[in-house]
């Protein structure tokens, strides 16, 4: 939160990337051993992949995983019969702010084992993009559109990556990022006039169910030519 | 453990069932050779503005003649960005925004946020606190479980269950109000404790409930378990299996309809629910009845909690006492000097959380309600504030689900996956 909102069409234009970006590392991660069965078959298999864990709150065991290796590395936790993480519970995205990177966390679940995994990718703001684990789990669907939509994290391979929360055509940015003001970054003025200048014509056609395609650009036009249709 | 089965009092009408499967509409009857009137694919809008839809939910449904080909469902009309507003709160001033999530059981919600935020912490509450948390929790499932049951009657043309479940939710409203001061907004719980003990003779008050709703939920039972036209609605509409219930990220009555027991209160517990006597309902069909069947049972046994809570409550103070984190009594704060600082910094600056990241997951009235806080090193304010929304991940299987059924199939299964867009859209 001490990042300076940006207001106005200049922080439009400039994109979510915070400004003072200094690379300091987020939530420490802290090597040793570990408890949890899943820890020690991580890293035997996929060694530099696993860029640490902890323990925290108590009981939960987090995993930092290389984000170019993720889709491997939960591949194997939902398939090998020694890990069956069968459910993906959620996946969210944690911004610190400050230019550090964003995370992405999964919480997974085992059924069968009845074993809890925190996995977390921090992405640096200049990549943020992530492989897509809709092919193993179904409900990653939404919730990945989810974070697409209010952190800006593209996830390669879904299948309809789509904003889901926020209107298809929303243009201040993405809502949870820690550069983004509390009350949008337009003005309640320029809010307004956007809302009256919407064709509304345009949110109930057949075009909106085209999955994967582009967002309705219902601001193209200049506010002037807007004006004087109205 | 004990057995987890649901005694299906009712059995399939094996003339309902065409190559070993459940007809998807049931009651009609399939000897008519119905002349083939031509029909044309149409696209329409099910809300945002439609009772049918619980809330505002727009399903931009494509039509061939009246048989759904598809469904796309179109969320965020009650988006209020509580996570973002959260990381500018202290830790209790979030308690009143997790109860507007879901209004339908709101005291659920704000146990598990705190329940959340005290485990990041290490925090550990009172024994009389847990079990008073566990009552609240529990008296809301029935709550929560009373207005699906009351409105999906409705959807399917049943008015009367609609209203004897509001007669009954109308005596927990008044035992929200009588605990919490308000009906609907609870904001009952603190971190490290709750806002205000029990109320003298609030017990008395639930135990009338107790045993005044088990008779109503047995009329209910009787109005709609055996009901053909209820069976004909609802048995083989929206079925799903156990193998895709789980990947599809179904929790609740939703995936143990579909003959998954997974339970967050058995399998991961918490408050010592592995010491209470339930058993959890579990379906075989995963259609629409057996979620019904569910919930049906999930009330009884939530009837038990309740009695067993009741049974074991024990004296002693609700909230833990560290002035660090529990505010001081007002004579305190009004007379004793150290009392009044304490209640100064713990209003002015909040309560300072360790580093680190948690996330607990509690068994809702819709399925896994997860919180999910993370903090920096002393911070008074989440770094994030996550909620794993149940409702929002059950619906997202609602196109799976609806393919190749009627319109009117479509709104007894968006009915009986129990949605709150308050919580959809947060």
């Amino acid at each position: 939160m001490t990042d300076r909102p940006f207001s106005g069409l200049d922080a439009v234009e400039r994109g979510p990337l915070p400004s003072d970006a200094s690379a300091t590392p987020s939530t420490a991660s802290l090597d040793g051993t570990s408890d949890h069965p899943s820890v020690a078959g991580l890293k035997g298999r996929f060694g530099d992949a696993i860029q640490g864990h902890r323990l925290t709150a108590g009981d939960q065991t987090v995993v930092w995983v290389d984000p170019s290796r993720s889709l491997e590395t939960l591949t194997w936790l939902k398939d090998d019969p020694g890990q069956l993480y069968d459910m993906m519970s959620d996946v969210t995205g944690v911004d610190y702010g400050n230019g550090r990177p964003v995370e992405v966390v999964y919480q997974m679940f085992s059924t069968t084992h009845k074993r809890a995994l925190r996995v977390r990718c921090k992405l640096p703001l200049d990549a943020l993009e992530i492989d897509s684990v809709v092919g193993l789990w179904q409900s990653a669907n939404w919730l990945e559109r989810e974070v697409y939509d209010l952190f800006g994290v593209t996830f390669k391979g879904h299948p309809d990556l789509r904003r889901i929360l926020m209107p298809q055509d929303y243009a201040e940015g993405y809502p949870l990022r820690k550069d983004f003001p509390l009350r949008g970054r337009f003005t309640r003025a320029e809010q307004t006039r956007r809302a009256l200048a919407q064709d509304v014509g345009r949110f109930y056609g057949a075009e909106e169910l085209v999955e994967g395609g582009e967002p309705q650009q219902v601001f193209a036009k200049p506010a002037s030519e807007a004006g004087e249709e109205r | 453990m004990a057995t987890r089965t649901v005694e299906l009092e009712v059995g399939r009408n094996p003339e309902m069932v065409i190559d070993g499967r459940p007809a998807l509409s049931p009651l009609r009857p399939f000897d008519v050779q119905e002349p083939d009137l031509g029909t044309e694919e149409m696209l329409i809008n099910i809300g945002p503005q439609h009772p049918a839809t619980h809330g505002v939910l727009r399903l931009i449904c494509e039509l061939d003649g009246e048989t759904v080909m598809s469904v796309t469902p179109d969320i965020g009309f009650l988006h209020s960005s509580f996570e973002k507003l959260g990381e500018y709160r202290t830790w209790n001033q979030i308690v009143p925004l997790t109860d507007r999530m879901d209004y339908l059981a709101p005291l659920i919600y704000n146990c598990a946020y705190v329940m959340a935020v005290e485990k990041l912490m290490g925090i550990e509450v009172t024994e009389r606190c847990k079990v008073v948390r566990v009552i609240c929790m529990e008296l809301d499932r029935v709550f929560g479980h009373l207005l699906w049951l009351g409105t999906t009657a409705i959807d399917v043309g049943a008015f009367t269950p609609f209203l004897y479940a509001f007669q009954q939710r109308e005596k927990i409203y008044e035992l929200h109000e009588s605990l919490t001061g308000a009906r609907i907004t609870t904001s009952a719980t603190r971190v490290g404790g709750m806002m205000a003990d029990l109320p003298e003779g609030w017990l008395d008050g639930l135990l009338d409930f107790l045993e005044e709703f088990p008779k109503t939920l047995a009329e209910i039972d009787r109005l709609l378990t055996g009901n053909q036209i209820h069976i004909g609605r609802t048995q083989g509409v929206g079925v799903i299996g156990a193998a895709d219930a789980i990947n599809c990220g179904l929790t609740g009555p939703n995936l143990r309809a579909a003959g998954v027991d997974y339970d967050v209160r058995k399998d991961r517990p918490y408050y010592d629910y592995e010491t209470y006597d339930f058993e959890v309902p579990v379906g075989e069909h995963g259609d629409c009845y057996d979620r019904y069947l569910c919930r049906m049972e999930e009330m009884r046994q939530s009837v038990r909690i309740l009695h067993q809570a009741m049974a074991r409550l024990p004296a002693g103070p609700i909230n833990v006492e560290d002035p660090d984190i529990s505010l001081p009594s007002k004579t305190d704060c009004m007379s004793d000097m150290e009392s009044m600082i304490h209640h100064f910094k713990l209003i002015t600056e909040g309560i300072p959380a360790p580093e680190g990241d948690c996330y607990m997951a509690i068994e809702g009235s819709k399925g896994e309600l997860g919180m999910y806080v993370v903090a920096e090193e002393g911070g008074t304010k989440p770094v994030r504030w996550r909620i794993r929304p149940p409702s929002f991940v059950n619906l997202s299987v609602i196109p799976r689900l609806a393919e190749g059924h009627l319109v009117s199939d479509l709104i007894m299964i968006n009915a009986s996956l129990d949605i709150v867009l308050g919580e959809i859209d947060r």
